[in-house]
């Protein structure tokens, strides 16, 4: 069976001030249709620009594609037209950004904000739907969010909202379209913990009951075993292990995933 | 003994600012918060944003002016005349983000200087500045370097440092590795332990990471909304947490391992879902006695 | 991030970087050539004037009123001195009036800026207050008014324009500092002890050096302009000195006949203004992004 997102020894290199350096080696790894995967690694590791690579936000110069396909479906995302790359991006595959502050625009509604997005994915995927249909749409998504009051929500501007409450927007967001692939950069790591708590079990609730796949890029490891079940490992540019997340955990193979679980401090205080 | 810090009744009320500027009511940040720190303790004070942590490090600091209340350092009490040297001698504090808290246009030796310029160090400058990269476990020479050259862990490095240069007894850690990296921050953490031993330092440790918490304090004290709710040592608040904040706090943690899981306390969910902090005391305010009455429960 | 131990080598790569940068900013670089260009020309001006003597009063009437030539690249004025060599030595005028003005202007109003943005309460409505009054003052009248009561010359009016100039210092600086004051490494500085002053010189100010030098390059610009309206009118320096301004009132009545008279030393205070107003920007672009990272 095809994974739905497969990316295929990717390479991409950055040039600054005259100076090129490869950013990803060889990157490879596989979303199954209705799977949870994980993609971990620290800062510097390469994961933000692969995200970006899949996504199709990375800012071609002064980044280059070396070598490598990103296939949706069986379709390489780098050699197909933009204008079919536009159709599938917020609609088939979508984004849960990572900051809730600034991912939304403070002097738009919520409500103007999903809509307008909602319109215009609509449009790139053919569909009518009229203003009111819309709004329908958005009460809807708040909703399946857990939002107590979707109408109230949607009517209200960003900065009403409290970061747990953007955050499940962003969330509401993502789902407008009904994806089938959910891309999370790393959600809730501006929130509280317990915030955080309540937005993991809701993208959990939300990928079992959509049957959506998740890629959750991440650098913390607890949340890669919340909510992941294959885990790809990253460090500088390469992926250096992947596996099954409770089996990497308990006996990971290679040294960087070693001493990246043996620096994570435990709940249980330290061993002896 | 004296203990190193003491804070008695600590109470902090900002203005809300109502329309046309009048006077709208007041914030509590802190509400009458109480605590002791002995000499070579580390006292970990947890919470979230909210809790009044911070504020609390800003008036040990003397960055804040308490409302009402008492801040204790050996013994003497710092409140009534601005913060004196004496006192910035004694507490020093290292910052969150160590991007923001080194001035990008100065090198690390002049940032170093600054706290031997200004309590008018007589020794050797230079040469106590090259003592205190050693001491964390930089070369000499980075000195010489901006901070944009350095990482995020080299740069919280040169803000111990920095702090470690006159000798206080106490410092102050506010999430001084939340911005680093979890290897980062393992480094960090060993240094600093290191460094009570060899210093003879006591810590206030301020953070949200609760796993970090657990390892690194000896005493932790539960903030919630600005009071203290719960506090002991770490090893029985983590193992037995009697307040359901504390429970809640300790639930959310998202651990990577079956054992750590199991200690995880269970939280009955409201409506399918996690409870707020608020929702969950107000259960209990409402039902004295919650039984084990709800069909699924969290971890 | 770059990490090679040799100092040397962290050096030497930022310095690269900077200078990579600089280079391939076209405004920047035309800037600072014509910028390096005029003051070269200024300071060498006694050893590279063709003709030195046609500076001070000097008369040849037979050669009056020539235009441009091999001999006269420039042309002759209408008693017969070459425009080109006064037109280098007036060069040295025109850039003393910025480098005087902003010295005075440039340490005053940057002390101030610090002072009220850093202190507040009655210190920052004072110093503000006076300085929203100063920026109301049109220079141009201010020197106008100047020359009234005093008579007209150089110093007079490099006075004048100092009086106001150091309003636009302020202002910037105050927001600068107010920013700042907030920072955590402000906020480090005074919990490690450091007195007053040093958190103003030493922590604060640094950070502002980059929108000074900005500022500085696109006043100079301003000031030289200023200072030829002023010659223009007649209040800033007294013939026979050469100077832009003069040059350019004396040789309107002229035109359009002998219009190398008037418009070559117009030219002249364009090039002048021009660079330093490109290497402003240039420098502002740069620095742009510096903030960015």
């Amino acid at each position: 069976m095809t994974a739905l997102l497969s990316v295929q020894n990717l390479s991409v290199s950055f040039t600054t001030y005259g100076r090129t350096a490869q950013v990803l080696h060889n990157v490879s790894l596989d979303v199954p249709e209705g799977a949870q995967i994980a993609l971990v690694g620290e800062s510097g590791s390469g994961k933000s620009v692969t995200m970006k690579t899949i996504m199709g936000i990375l800012p071609i110069p002064p980044a280059r594609i070396e070598g490598g396909a990103v296939l949706f479906d069986g379709r390489d995302l780098l050699t197909m037209p933009e204008r079919d790359r536009q159709r599938l991006r917020g609609t088939a595959m979508s984004m849960v950004f990572q900051d809730p502050m600034s991912s939304l625009n403070p002097v738009f509604t919520i409500k103007d904000q999903l809509g307008t997005i909602l319109k215009y994915a609509d449009r790139r995927l053919g569909r009518d739907r009229n203003t009111r249909a819309r709004l329908a749409r958005v009460h809807e998504v708040l909703a399946q969010v857990r939002m107590r009051d979707p109408e109230r929500v949607a009517a209200a501007f960003p900065v009403q909202l409290s970061g747990g409450m953007r955050q499940r927007v962003l969330i509401a967001m993502a789902l407008l379209s009904e994806p089938r692939l959910l891309i999370a950069d790393e959600p809730g790591t501006a929130l509280d913990v317990t915030t955080q708590a309540q937005i993991l079990k809701l993208l959990k609730d939300l990928v079992r009951e959509n049957r959506l796949a998740l890629l959750m890029i991440t650098h913390n490891l607890g949340v890669v075993r919340e909510t992941s079940a294959y885990t790809y490992v990253m460090n500088k540019g390469r992926i250096v292990e992947h596996g099954h997340t409770a089996a990497l955990f308990d006996a990971p193979r290679d040294a960087y995933t070693r001493s990246l679980i043996a620096a994570v401090p435990r709940l249980t205080g330290r061993e002896a | 003994m004296m203990p190193v810090l003491e804070l008695r009744n600590l109470t902090k009320t900002f203005p809300i600012k109502g329309a046309f500027g009048r006077r709208g009511g007041t914030v509590r940040a802190v509400n009458d918060v109480s605590l002791a720190i002995a000499n070579g303790q580390i006292y970990g004070l947890a919470g979230e944003s909210g809790s009044g942590k911070s504020t609390i490090a800003r008036m040990i600091m003397g960055l804040t002016v308490p409302t009402s209340g008492d801040i204790l350092i050996d013994g003497v009490s710092i409140l009534g005349k601005q913060a004196s040297l004496a006192h910035r001698q004694k507490v020093q504090m290292v910052f969150q983000n160590p991007g923001a808290s080194l001035n990008p246009r100065r090198t690390v030796g002049q940032s170093v200087m600054v706290p031997l310029s200004a309590h008018s160090y007589s020794g050797n400058r230079a040469a106590r500045i090259g003592d205190l990269l050693e001491m964390v476990q930089l070369p000499a020479h980075f000195a010489d370097r901006y901070p944009h050259e350095l990482s995020g862990g080299q740069k919280q490095r040169v803000a111990i440092a920095r702090a470690l240069a006159v000798e206080p007894s106490l410092l102050v850690l506010d999430e001084p590795t939340s911005a680093l990296d979890v290897s980062v921050q393992a480094k960090v953490i060993d240094l600093l332990e290191g460094l009570v031993a060899d210093l003879g330092l006591t810590y206030l440790f301020i953070s949200h990471d609760l796993s970090l918490m657990r390892n690194f304090a000896q005493t932790v004290g539960i903030l919630y909304l600005g009071q203290i709710v719960e506090t002991g040592p770490v090893a029985s608040v983590f193992a037995d947490p009697q307040h359901d904040y504390t429970r809640l706090l300790i639930a959310s943690v998202p651990v990577i391992s079956e054992a750590e899981a199991a200690l995880r306390p269970h939280i009955p969910l409201i409506n399918g879902e996690i409870p707020t902090a608020e929702d969950l005391l107000a259960l209990r305010q409402n039902s004295p006695n919650p039984g084990p009455n709800t069909k699924e429960a969290l971890s | 991030m770059n990490h090679p131990d040799a100092p040397q080598q962290q050096a030497l790569s930022n310095a690269w970087q900077n200078w990579w940068r600089f280079s391939r900013n076209p405004t920047a670089v035309i800037g600072a050539i014509i910028v390096i260009t005029s003051v070269a020309l200024a300071v060498f001006a006694p050893l590279i004037v063709p003709f030195p003597d046609h500076i001070g009063a000097f008369v040849d009437f037979r050669n009056r009123s020539q235009p441009p030539s091999a001999a006269h690249w420039f042309g002759t004025d209408n008693v017969g001195r070459d425009i080109f060599s006064r037109v280098i030595y007036a060069l040295r005028v025109s850039l003393i009036l910025p480098v005087v003005v902003l010295g005075i202007a440039i340490p005053v109003g940057v002390t101030l800026g610090l002072l009220a943005g850093y202190f507040g309460g009655w210190t920052e409505i004072v110093i503000m207050r006076i300085t929203d009054i100063a920026l109301a003052i049109p220079p141009l009248v201010m020197a106008l008014a100047v020359a009234a009561v005093l008579t007209p010359s150089l110093t007079n009016s490099m006075l004048a324009i100092a009086l106001l100039w150091w309003t636009w210092h302020t202002r910037l600086i105050y927001g600068i500092t107010r920013q700042l004051r907030s920072q955590e490494f402000v906020e480090a500085a005074e919990t490690l002890g450091a007195s007053k002053s040093h958190i103003l010189f030493r922590e604060i100010l640094p950070n502002c050096v980059s929108a000074i030098a900005v500022k500085t390059s696109l006043d100079a610009g301003f000031v030289i302009l200023i200072g030829a309206a002023l010659s223009f009118l007649g209040l800033g320096i007294q013939p026979p000195t050469p100077d832009l301004g003069t040059m350019v009132a004396s040789g309107a009545s002229f035109l359009p006949d002998f219009w190398w008279q008037s418009v070559l030393p117009g030219c002249a205070i364009l090039f002048v203004a021009l660079g330093f107003n490109l290497l402003g920007d240039g420098l502002r672009d740069l620095f742009d992004v510096e903030d960015v990272r």
